[in-house]
């Protein structure tokens, strides 16, 4: 099966450089980062997490959405999600991988990063996300082998992987509830400390995963002539609006309890993300562009016509993405240290090095995912024939 | 290792306990021949600082002086690279919930020395992924290993009273003269005011209170109904960071 | 399969090239002596002894090191008891560099001899009376 990843056409290849390519520059940051100390980046005594953090939030959300497609396909035998369960399952992996990633490269001192397991600390949701996250790329890594060499041989796949598909579900939600604990349980941290966290995180997770999902499947559609089907499509475009729709509405919770009660330690946040506080506004304008699209997204969404039109779908799933990436990695991240417990504000925007090793690692998602699709659509071609 | 039986486990166990029980009466004995290792122990360390007096010596930044000295703190130029260990904040920074427009002056000038609070609950503790820091038991320092922290800056995000530092880039380079008596740090970790528990182990105050010459900071252990700083708490009004939190500090403000 | 014969060759190939230091070292034979180690320290008073033998310390000092560590810092104890009823301070610093002064003599020879890169003296320091 894997032989099929080393067949390819010019296209394949090149497009595998040019991602080699990008991966070598940023591993080469890396390595100043790694000789000079995390000094490199933009963060500082006051904002200590920042754009890998944040990555690692979005991406935990990435890989969760795995489940929109795992749950309608095996758990409703909803078969128009058939072609494309598999390919959602794959992101799933290297988004874990991505993320696994993102924290190797936060880490101050990366080659003790196993003292996770030789200290386990059961008091740390750092501790219980590690678990979440490895049990999760560990289901998926067996579950979609399986399924595929199933299918490679024209066979159903073996009954002992249903119970297995089934317990990803919740796992699944699983990865991204305790993502949202590691925040949410923070006495320091006002902004982070809300209950509807995991919920939004959730919300926001079936957003955008899905709609990175279309982006793909389009993408497939086009370079590599694999239709997925307009069925499959439609459904995916229908989650993201549900989702869409809740994640707004929680973000509007957020802005309810926080003004409506007016606790300074609440508002001072989203204060600094509408205006800016102390005339330091670097987050004022990503935020209104996340916020205002959201809004453009909902109407392109609800709406029939424009969600179901194959020409403007592509766009909106991308909107969504972007959207969310600013909400939830920068905004959500960044914000939680401005102002600080103190009160100082101190603001953050990630370096060069910072970007092209983040860059990097998208990089290698990107290939795997390449690698895994190419896997995959080989074996359904030779099915086929 | 395979064949590490049960039976060896209990063997095991029992050995490790045995050595537990001696191990004090082996200390104790330890005190007289080495004499620089007689510790000053308490139930509870807590410290008290007297605003007032702090305030009459208004540009005295000896304790932090003493505090970055003995301990090895670098000195970074740039904000964004810094490490400190105590240092002052405006009173609305430190008191943000008692601060209010009419408060007396002498309080509102005043610039309390803040550090680690020590607390009882210590929300670093909590979410430290590798128990490299700690809460001593019993008198509650809480602790760092600086040999086994990875780095990942949760205890950072976790304290409410930003009281921790990161090691961005290697220090010593920008250690102004450096204390051979005492470690300084590698790039990549935490760090943080240890209560100059390796002081306290040879008898010593911690580096701060020995080197306040207006007395304004008390030092002593809390559950001994005797100690100094017993009494003053008893006598004077005092502030605590943040007690709505409920992280329980140790570092007490007479004002 | 007709790749038989280039697995084999691949896999002869591979096990010479990973098994190189063993044939390195049966063919240096002789020269591996290791380098002389010297404590060129003045007698310190009442120390005339190491915390444990000579053999002991060549081959355990870094797990007794490690031991020392994680006693002080985690658990408060500080003093270490000889076999023969002795009491040290567990200190690197003030312990073992009271007589081994000449670090470069003693411990770098032969850290660099093995290819070990200890990072005890990233952090911590040489007594200054000897430096």
């Amino acid at each position: 099966m894997i032989e099929k990843a080393l067949q390819g056409d010019r296209r394949y290849w090149t497009w595998l450089l040019i991602l080699g390519a990008v991966i070598a520059a940023g591993t080469g940051f890396y390595l100043k980062q790694f000789h000079t100390g995390l000094t490199i980046t933009g963060l500082s005594r006051d904002v200590s997490w920042g754009f890998y953090i944040a990555q690692f939030t979005f991406l935990v959300g990435v890989a969760a959405s795995a489940v929109m497609l795992v749950l309608p396909y095996y758990l409703h035998n909803y078969k128009a999600f058939g072609k494309i369960t598999i390919l959602g399952e794959f992101v799933a992996i290297a988004a874990v991988i991505m993320c696994v990633t993102f924290i190797f490269v936060d880490l101050g001192q990366p080659f003790r990063m196993l003292n996770i397991f030789l200290h386990p600390s059961p008091s740390s949701l750092m501790f219980w996300d590690t678990i979440a996250l490895g049990g999760y790329m560990c289901l998926n890594v067996l579950i979609s082998y399986i399924t595929l060499k199933a299918e490679s041989k024209t066979l159903p796949p073996p009954k002992w992987i249903k119970p297995i598909i089934l317990i990803s579900i919740p796992w699944a939600i699983s990865i991204h509830t305790v993502t949202a604990f590691l925040y949410s349980g923070l006495v320091a941290r006002p902004f982070w400390m809300t209950a509807v966290l995991a919920p939004r995180f959730l919300a926001s997770a079936f957003a955008s995963g899905p709609s990175l999902l279309i982006l793909l499947c389009l993408i497939l559609k086009r370079f590599a002539s694999f239709d997925v089907g307009r069925e499959a499509l439609r459904k995916l475009a229908e989650i993201v609006t549900y989702a869409m729709t809740v994640n707004v509405f929680f973000i509007l919770m957020e802005f309810f309890t926080t003004f409506y009660s007016g606790i300074p330690e609440h508002a001072e946040h989203f204060d600094y993300l509408i205006h800016g506080l102390e005339g330091k506004h670097g987050l004022t304008l990503w935020m209104w562009i996340s916020w205002i699209i959201a809004a453009a997204t909902l109407v392109l969404l609800i709406n029939p016509g424009t969600r179901r039109s194959e020409k403007i779908l592509p766009w909106t799933a991308l909107l969504v993405v972007v959207s969310i990436w600013i909400d939830k990695g920068m905004g959500m991240v960044v914000t939680g240290f401005v102002p600080t417990p103190l009160g100082h504000i101190t603001e953050y925007f990630p370096t060069l090095p910072e970007l092209m090793i983040s860059l990097a690692i998208y990089g290698m998602g990107m290939f795997i995912v390449t690698i895994f699709y190419k896997v995959a659509l080989s074996v359904r071609s030779a099915v086929a024939r | 290792m395979s064949d590490f039986t049960r039976r060896d486990f209990v063997k095991a166990a029992s050995v490790s306990l045995t050595i537990l029980a001696l191990k004090p009466a082996a200390n104790l004995l330890a005190l007289e021949s080495l004499p620089e290792l007689s510790p000053l122990m308490a139930k509870r360390w807590a410290l008290a600082i007297d605003l007032r007096k702090c305030l009459e010596e208004k540009n005295c930044v000896k304790c932090i002086e003493m505090c970055h000295f003995v301990h090895n703190v670098p000195h970074f130029a740039k904000p964004k690279d810094e490490v400190k260990w105590i240092w002052k904040e405006s009173f609305e920074a430190a008191f943000a919930e008692q601060d209010h427009p009419f408060l007396s002056a002498d309080v509102k000038v005043s610039h309390p020395l803040v550090m680690c609070n020590h607390c009882a609950n210590p929300p670093c503790v909590k979410v430290c992924p590798t128990q490299a820091t700690w809460k001593r038991e019993p008198d509650g320092v809480v602790m760092m290993d600086w040999h086994r922290c990875i780095g990942c800056r949760y205890c950072i995000a976790a304290c409410p009273y930003g009281s921790r530092s990161f090691n961005w880039r290697d220090p010593k380079p920008f250690i102004k003269k450096l204390q051979p008596d005492f470690p300084s740090r590698m790039r990549g970790v935490v760090e943080k005011c240890n209560f100059c528990e390796e002081r306290l182990a040879k008898g010593q105050l911690p580096a701060c209170v020995e080197a306040c010459e207006a007395k304004a900071m008390v030092f002593g252990d809390i559950e001994d109904a005797d100690s100094d700083i017993r009494c003053l708490l008893q006598t004077r009004f005092s502030l605590r960071r943040k007690p709505s939190l409920g992280t329980q500090p140790y570092i007490y403000y007479l004002v | 399969m007709n790749d038989r014969g280039k697995i084999v060759a691949g896999l002869i190939i591979f096990l010479v090239l990973i098994t190189t230091p063993i044939w390195m070292n049966l063919v240096a034979e002789g020269d591996a002596e290791g380098p002389e180690i010297e404590i060129l320290t003045k007698d310190v008073p009442g120390q005339d002894k190491c915390v444990k033998s000579k053999t002991e310390m060549a081959a355990q000092h870094m797990d007794l090191l490690n031991t020392w560590r994680d006693e002080v810092v985690r658990s408060k104890a500080r003093v270490y008891q000889t076999a023969d009823g002795r009491y040290y301070a567990k200190s690197l610093t003030h312990t073992c560099l009271k007589c081994h002064s000449n670090k470069d003599k003693f411990c770098d020879r032969c850290h660099i001899y093995v290819g070990v890169n200890p990072y005890c003296w990233d952090c911590h320091n040489e007594p200054k009376e000897f430096k």
